[in-house]
């Protein structure tokens, strides 16, 4: 689903991804974990290019990402992304959330595309918020509605930057049942989060990384119970004691 | 001190007329430049950027005047004819236009960045989330500054009397000298100001309810 090789990025003197390479399978949940600064948003930002990368390469589908234009957006419609600010669109409502996208990018007819829209805001439990604005919800239910925007997409990949960061402590479990219904389902799925219960869940695998580097990839349990590296058993030490 | 007061209502009520349409008739050229700034300043493409911020520096740095000078007397040695009104309206219309394209990319600028990515993230082209997402927006941010560049307009409007365009305050003046001295001058001192205050009351209250039909959107 998706190869990434070789794949370096700067930010000014930052060298920010390191020679990285990760492939993602179809149906696959990959997690990535790290500590802060390592890289991981900006690794899942070069994969719909909302960054670019200054060397390597980065395919989707078997196909190299477009560089610009139309094509770019076309690639992007295919992979949805969650933001931890949510970032709904402020000035439309949850179902004109949901909608833009199918019938701008898409060109599905109106009706069509509402009805499906609801159909997503029932599978997120959130059917009667259709004609709230975003800043009539709670953090949790704005996350389930753009996790509802992504998927009226129909994508065949999923990306969630730490969707639950912003949350207040008792609308994570909301959200994390969501993404793990995905993932049952078979979604291919990139995850980058703090949770480590639902790593341990949900995940085929555990990619850790640290200064912009891969350090280990690991089936969760695997990973969580007997880490290799140094640097991961340094990182979990300090995220399991609290 | 109302001397001939009719015969100077209606000459004031012409040139209000005058000021009223070049005022609109401009601002909608501005408007129009405005926007087309904008684009161009937020789009990928560096010449088109450049080409905005040279504009922009242009006009903000030149006063109207001049500006109305260069192509009243300018244009015409090139071998463009030109007119009163048209010079008076282009003139003003594209000195006003770089200060709304700044208005407008201030807007654009105070929405959220994650807007913008949200809206690439589901497949919009640059052109579709300005139009769907970023615009409609910014537009709210924008009207009341736009009312202020409106009514600035109203009183900028009065330097086309300098390429011939007889609005308010030209007609006023005329009124003064007039050669038979049938106006009092502090008549047509009030009467003039009476009707650029009107004239301003009333723009402002239709931005008011502009501003009031944009806000109610949330
Ligand atoms: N637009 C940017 N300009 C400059 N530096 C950036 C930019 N985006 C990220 N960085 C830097 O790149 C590095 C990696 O950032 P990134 O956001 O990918 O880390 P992260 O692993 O997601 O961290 P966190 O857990 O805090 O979200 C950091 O040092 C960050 O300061
Ligand atoms: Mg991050």
């Amino acid at each position: 689903m998706v190869t990434i090789s070789g794949v370096n990025k700067h930010f000014g003197n930052l060298h920010a991804l390191k020679d990285i390479d990760l492939t993602v399978d179809d149906g696959e949940v990959v997690v990535l974990i790290g500590p802060s600064g390592s890289g991981k948003s900006t690794l899942c930002r070069t994969i719909n290019r909302l960054e670019t990368v200054d060397s390597g390469s980065i395919t989707v589908n078997g196909k190299p990402l477009p560089a610009e234009g139309r094509a770019l957006a076309n690639l992007r419609a295919d992979v949805g992304m969650v933001f931890q600010h949510f970032n709904l669109f402020a000035h439309l409502t949850v179902l004109q959330n949901i909608t833009l996208g199918p019938i701008k990018v898409r060109r599905t007819p109106k009706a069509q595309a509402e009805t499906r829209a609801r159909q997503l805001l029932e599978r997120v439990g959130l059917a009667e918020k259709a004609d709230a604005y975003p800043s009539q919800l709670s953090g949790g239910q704005q996350q389930r509605v753009a996790i509802a925007r992504g998927l009226a997409m129909d994508p065949k990949l999923m990306m969630f930057d730490e969707p639950t960061s912003a949350l207040d402590p008792e609308m994570i479990n909301e959200v994390l049942d969501v993404m793990q219904d995905l993932a049952r389902e078979g979604m291919t799925m990139v995850v980058v989060t703090h949770e480590m219960g639902f790593a341990r869940r949900a995940a085929n695998r555990v990619v850790f990384m640290a200064d912009g580097q891969i350090v280990e990839v690991a089936p969760p349990d695997e990973f969580f119970d007997d880490p290799k590296t140094e640097r991961a058993q340094d990182f979990l030490s300090k995220v399991m004691t609290h | 001190m109302f001397d001939n007061f009719e015969l100077m209502a209606e000459a004031l009520l012409e040139g209000a007329r005058v000021t009223v349409v070049v005022t609109l008739a401009s601002y909608a050229i501005a408007l129009a430049i405005g926007m087309l700034l904008v684009v161009m300043s937020v789009s990928p493409a560096a010449p088109a950027r450049w080409a905005a911020n040279a504009y922009t520096q242009l006009f903000r740095n030149i006063p109207l005047l001049a500006v109305l000078f260069v192509m009243y007397f300018g244009l015409p040695s090139i071998g463009i004819e030109t007119t009163s009104w048209g010079v008076g309206l282009v003139g003003l219309g594209m000195y006003t236009g770089a200060f709304v394209g700044e208005t407008l990319r201030s807007g654009i600028n105070s929405i959220p960045l994650g807007q913008a990515e949200a809206a690439r993230s589901i497949g919009l082209t640059f052109g579709q989330s300005l139009q769907t997402v970023i615009l409609p927006q910014a537009v709210r941010v924008v009207i009341p500054p736009l009312g202020s560049l409106l009514i600035a307009l109203v009183k900028n409007s009065a330097l086309v009397l300098a390429v011939g365009v007889t609005e308010l305050t030209a007609m006023s003046r005329r009124l003064i000298e007039d050669d038979q001295s049938r106006f009092d001058l502090w008549g047509v001192i009030i009467g003039v100001t009476v009707s650029y205050l009107v004239i301003a009351f009333v723009l402002s209250y239709l931005v008011r309810l502009a501003e009031r039909r944009a806000a109610f959107v949330r």
